[in-house]
This record gives structure tokens, C-alpha cells and sequence, in this order.
């Protein structure tokens, strides 16, 4: 077969693209979900509504940003507020979607962005710390996750909970005071498309990428997923979804 | 009201509501005084060994860069810091001059994870960390803003993040529904950067204001540091675009490309090369205290730091502003 002519990142950003509909409100961060949201606003998604956390509202994403608080976060937006307006809006139901990344992921899609190891502190190695990523996981109704694939980030436990997804499975999040009917939708992965049984709570595969096998999502998972009798197959990047993505999205090749 | 869970982490900074009010009947001038100084008067008179410092918004995007030096250059040190930024947390991590931190998010953002915080966290250096959410520190001010001891919220709830906070999980006396309890934060001392300012410190933000509104009235003293520093009729005449009132305010420093090598919206972009700079220098304990040699020890104040960068420099970043 011959090699693709698009790196891992593009497809990650072109899969995770295709997952936001037009005329909703999504909460983005740093990286990857600033890629697929201005690719989905130039491609299938005009009226696409960026929510940066900073205040940022409403966005065109000519531009990349390259922080939740610059400049480009509000590009001929709509409203330039604060952070408490952003969160509460997610608070009060208003933010469809959310995207999330991390350094770990469980089968119930909780997510790991603050330490690696057994102990708090002093840790292993210290990360970031939740960011927005908590309030996001909490509060958006629907969390779109984008990940690499391997076993070092699909764990069986995540070393420390940053943001939950179904946190112990299914009620656990009801229980534990968040909003009802939130959690993670879709995992956007480096080798498949994966989503949660609506019973269990538990990770599904999807589909595969391009030249992916179920084997190898399996071998690179560090849990049992779930495999359906019917896996689907996500079609390649198209020449209009890389053309736009590396012309006009990523001219300056921040990420891509 | 039950209390339900507690997180173990500790509360780093007492909440004494009466004190703050008493503070800031006695200790904030309530009549107009000009506060104008410099950066280097300004961080010896407020800042001190030991305090609970914060800055806003994150260090590349209009943070107050100017002053986050001058805390290094003057050697501020056991410092407990509000966690939540880039470039700016990162010079006093770097220079070893945090003892411990509220953290929400501490980080070179698209450059990944921050060197000095590894190293100072890794090692212990740093004593304690206690999490929160980005949406929870936040509404730690916004309590201390109202005046009140904490403010209940949806987020934190069933992750380690609470675990390893100081927030708890009470039952809502009126629904009966779980809250998170999210504690006030009074800072000792804030330092913000502001698009203008008059001598007063009635403070005009552009664009996203960040935390700008919260965390200014948290503050039990706080720094402003303003690329331009305006007469107050020109506050008078647009009254509704002050976001930090004078009183508040206990410093206004003037800081022409203050928030460098961060942008400052409208008015200036980042500088990627300088940025990546510190990126790369901030790998290693040598590289970093090479570059605090080279642009925050090596010059007097930010005067000198901005002729050490160069006005060819400072005159790009300007002409980069995109059109609106």
C-alpha cells in the first residue's frame, strides 16, 4: 500500500473536524481542537461557535490561535469576555461540545493531565495540572477527546483523575453531583474512532482509520474495549480537507 | 449544611473576611492618590518574602511581564503562588522563588510541558501543590470578590482534582443536590497588566478580560502595570470601560510593552522567536539561570530590558497587529 500523503496530526485534526455539526457552540483548547474547530468552521461548519475560555466567543478562525487568550481567540467574535462568563455558560447548559486531551485515558474516558506515578507529590513527573479541562469535562455536554494511541496513554487506571469522564461507570457522575445527561462522546484517536457504551459506560471502537486493523487498536489499547460486530472504516483525509488545513488553517506549520 | 467529602489538600492562604474588610477600610486610600511609581518601587513596597502573589492573564497574553521580572531581579522570595500561567510563573520557578502553589495550569501551552516547574516540582523544591480547575481558582477570587467564603459550583466533583484541592462537597440546603464548595482566595498581592491606566489606577482593559475583574478585587494589594498611562478625563469619558477602579489599585506602573515577549492585544503580537527562547534556555537549571543572568539580573529594569531586546524588535511585534 502505498504511504499516505497526510501526517498522524492531520488525520487526528480532520477526524475530529468531521465530529462537530454546523450551528453549534464548542469549547476549545489549546492545539488539536483550535485545528479541527477552524477546519470544520472552513469546511462544513460556518456557523460553528468557538468558546475559548478566556472570554473569547464567536470567533473567525482566520487565524490560528496559538493561546486560549490571544488575540485570535476573538477574531471579529462576537463577545469578548472573561473566564467566570465561559465557565458559567457551560454551567447553565449552554456549551454543546467540548474538546479534551490528555497524557492518559481509562476505559470510562477519564482523563489524566496532571502527574505521572503513584504519588502526588513530590511526583514522577509533574504535567500542566486541569487547566480549563476539568470545568470543560463537567460541564460541556458533550466531550470529544484527541489522543494519541498507545499504551501508554490507554490505561487500564489513570495514574490521577484530572477531569472526569464516567469516572467508575454508569451513575457514577449523577452521584457525584455533576450535571446529568454530560460526559464523553467521541475519542478521536491516531488509530481508530471510538465511543462509550451507552449501558456501561465503557469504551467502544468505532471505526479505524485508514489502513488500520482491529488487531492493531487492540494491541494498542492496555484495556479490553469494546469490539462490535460491525467496526467501520473513517475515510482518509480528502485533498480538500488538506489543501484547506495546510493553506489556510496551518499556513505557518505550528502544529502540522 | 452537611459536608459530604473534604479534599486533603491544604488551604494555603487563611480566609478572614472581617480582616479584608477591615484592610480595606484602613490600609486602601478610598480618595484619588497618585500611585504612579516604577516597577522597582513598586514590587519592594508590596511584595514581600513569604506572600500569596498571583498574576493575570498568562504569559503570553497580556501578562505583567515587566513586573514578574522585577520580582526575580529584586530576589522576592517563599513565595505562594496562585498557579494559573506560562512565561511569568515559569522566571520564578525558574528562579526558585516558589515555596507553594495553588495550581490550576502551569505551562509553555503549544510548547508543552513547563521545564521549571518539573524541576521544581520533581524535587520537591516546591513544598506543597494543591489543584484546582482553571473555572475553580477563578471562582476562588470571584468569592473573595463578594465578600463572602466560598461559592458553590458544579465543577471538580468525583476527580482527584478535588481529592488534592481544598475545596469540599456539601449537600445544597435548598435542593438537596451535590455542590462543590470552592473556598475564597485573598491574595496578599496581584499584579496585572492593563492596555491604560490613569495615575490613580483606574484601569482599561481591551479585548477578553481574563480574570483581570476577579482577581483585582481579591487583591489585598495590587500592582497595575499600563502600556500608556492616561489623563483621568479620558477614564471620564468613557466611565463604563474601567475594570479595576482606582481603589483597588496600589501601584501604577508605566510598562510600554509590558506584557513582551507575550502580546497585548491591539497593540502588539508575540514575539515566537523570543518565546522560543525561553523555551529552549528553560530546558536545563544552566540554560535558565543563563538566561535570568542575560535579561533580568543583567539590566537594571525594564527600560534596559527593552533596549537589551531592541526597538527593531519591539517595532516588528507592533507592525505584526492584524487588522480587525
Amino acid at each position: 500500500m502505498a504511504a499516505p500523503n497526510y501526517n498522524p496530526t492531520e488525520l487526528m485534526i480532520c477526524l475530529a473536524a468531521r465530529q462537530i455539526p454546523d450551528g453549534v457552540t464548542a469549547f476549545i483548547g489549546t492545539g488539536i481542537p483550535m485545528l479541527a474547530a477552524s477546519l470544520a468552521q472552513k469546511m462544513h461548519a460556518p456557523n460553528l461557535i468557538p468558546v475559548f475560555e478566556f472570554g473569547g466567543t464567536g470567533a473567525i478562525l482566520k487565524r490560528l490561535p496559538r493561546a486560549v487568550g490571544e488575540g485570535r481567540t476573538f477574531y471579529r467574535g462576537l463577545v469578548a469576555s472573561g473566564i467566570c462568563d465561559t465557565m458559567e455558560t457551560a454551567a447553565r447548559g449552554f456549551i454543546d461540545y467540548g474538546f479534551l486531551g490528555g497524557a492518559q485515558i481509562d476505559p470510562y474516558g477519564n482523563l489524566n493531565s496532571t502527574i505521572i506515578g503513584p504519588q502526588h507529590h513530590p511526583p514522577k513527573v509533574r504535567l500542566p495540572g486541569s487547566g480549563g479541562a476539568n470545568d470543560v469535562g463537567s460541564l460541556c455536554w458533550r466531550t470529544i477527546i484527541i489522543i494519541r494511541h498507545d499504551k501508554l496513554r490507554f490505561v487500564p487506571k489513570v495514574d490521577f483523575i484530572t477531569t472526569p469522564g464516567y469516572l467508575t461507570g454508569p451513575g457514577a457522575r449523577e452521584a457525584a453531583g455533576l450535571p446529568p445527561g454530560t460526559g464523553p462522546y467521541r475519542v478521536v484517536s491516531t488509530l481508530a474512532l471510538l465511543d462509550f457504551d451507552e449501558e456501561t459506560k465503557w469504551m467502544r471502537l468505532l471505526a479505524t482509520n485508514p489502513g488500520v486493523t482491529v488487531e492493531q487498536v487492540i494491541e494498542n489499547t492496555g484495556f479490553e474495549l469494546i469490539i462490535p460486530p460491525n467496526v467501520g472504516q473513517n475515510e482518509p483525509p480528502t485533498d480538500e480537507e488538506l489543501r484547506i488545513l495546510r493553506e489556510e488553517v496551518d499556513p505557518e506549520q505550528f502544529y502540522i | 449544611m452537611r459536608i459530604l467529602e473534604s479534599g486533603m489538600g491544604e488551604l494555603l492562604q487563611p480566609i478572614d473576611l472581617d480582616e479584608f474588610r477591615q484592610w480595606n477600610r484602613e490600609k486602601k486610600a478610598h480618595g484619588l492618590v497618585d500611585k504612579l511609581m516604577t516597577e522597582q518601587e513598586a514590587i519592594s513596597r508590596f511584595v514581600y518574602d513569604g506572600c500569596y502573589i498571583g498574576t493575570e492573564l498568562y504569559g503570553t497574553v497580556r501578562a505583567p511581564m515587566s513586573l514578574a521580572r522585577e520580582v526575580v531581579r529584586q530576589g522576592k522570595k517563599d513565595l505562594r503562588v496562585a498557579g494559573q500561567g506560562v512565561l511569568e510563573l515559569d522566571l520564578w520557578l525558574g528562579a526558585h522563588l516558589v515555596k507553594t502553589l495553588d495550581i490550576t495550569y502551569i505551562g509553555l501551552e503549544v510548547y508543552g510541558t513547563s521545564h521549571c516547574l518539573r524541576r521544581e516540582v520533581e524535587s520537591g523544591r516546591v513544598e506543597k501543590v494543591v489543584e484546582w480547575s482553571n473555572g475553580g481558582i477563578t471562582w476562588r477570587f470571584k468569592a473573595a470578590s463578594m465578600g463572602v467564603p466560598f461559592i458553590p459550583v458544579r465543577s471538580m466533583l468525583g476527580t482527584d482534582t478535588f481529592r488534592y484541592s481544598a475545596a469540599k462537597v456539601a449537600e445544597c440546603p435548598f435542593t438537596g443536590m451535590k455542590v462543590c464548595l470552592i473556598p475564597a482566595l485573598i491574595l496578599d498581592v496581584g499584579l496585572i497588566h492593563v492596555h491604560r491606566a490613569d495615575r490613580y489606577g483606574n484601569a482599561q482593559i481591551e479585548g477578553i478580560s481574563g480574570f483581570a475583574f476577579e482577581l483585582a478585587r481579591a487583591s489585598k494589594r495590587l500592582i497595575i502595570s499600563a502600556e500608556e498611562i492616561v489623563d483621568t478625563e479620558e477614564i471620564r469619558r468613557y466611565p463604563d470601560r474601567t475594570t479595576i477602579p482606582y481603589y483597588l489599585v496600589d501601584a501604577v506602573v508605566h510598562a510600554p510593552f509590558g506584557s513582551y515577549p507575550g502580546e497585548m492585544v491591539y497593540m502588539y503580537e508575540r514575539d515566537e522567536e523570543a518565546i522560543r527562547e525561553w523555551v529552549e534556555a528553560s530546558k536545563t537549571e544552566e540554560g535558565t539561570q543563563a538566561y535570568l543572568n542575560q535579561y533580568v539580573y543583567g539590566v537594571a529594569n525594564h527600560q534596559e530590558y527593552l533596549e537589551l531586546v531592541g526597538w527593531e524588535r519591539l517595532q516588528r511585534v507592533k507592525a505584526a497587529v492584524e487588522g480587525r
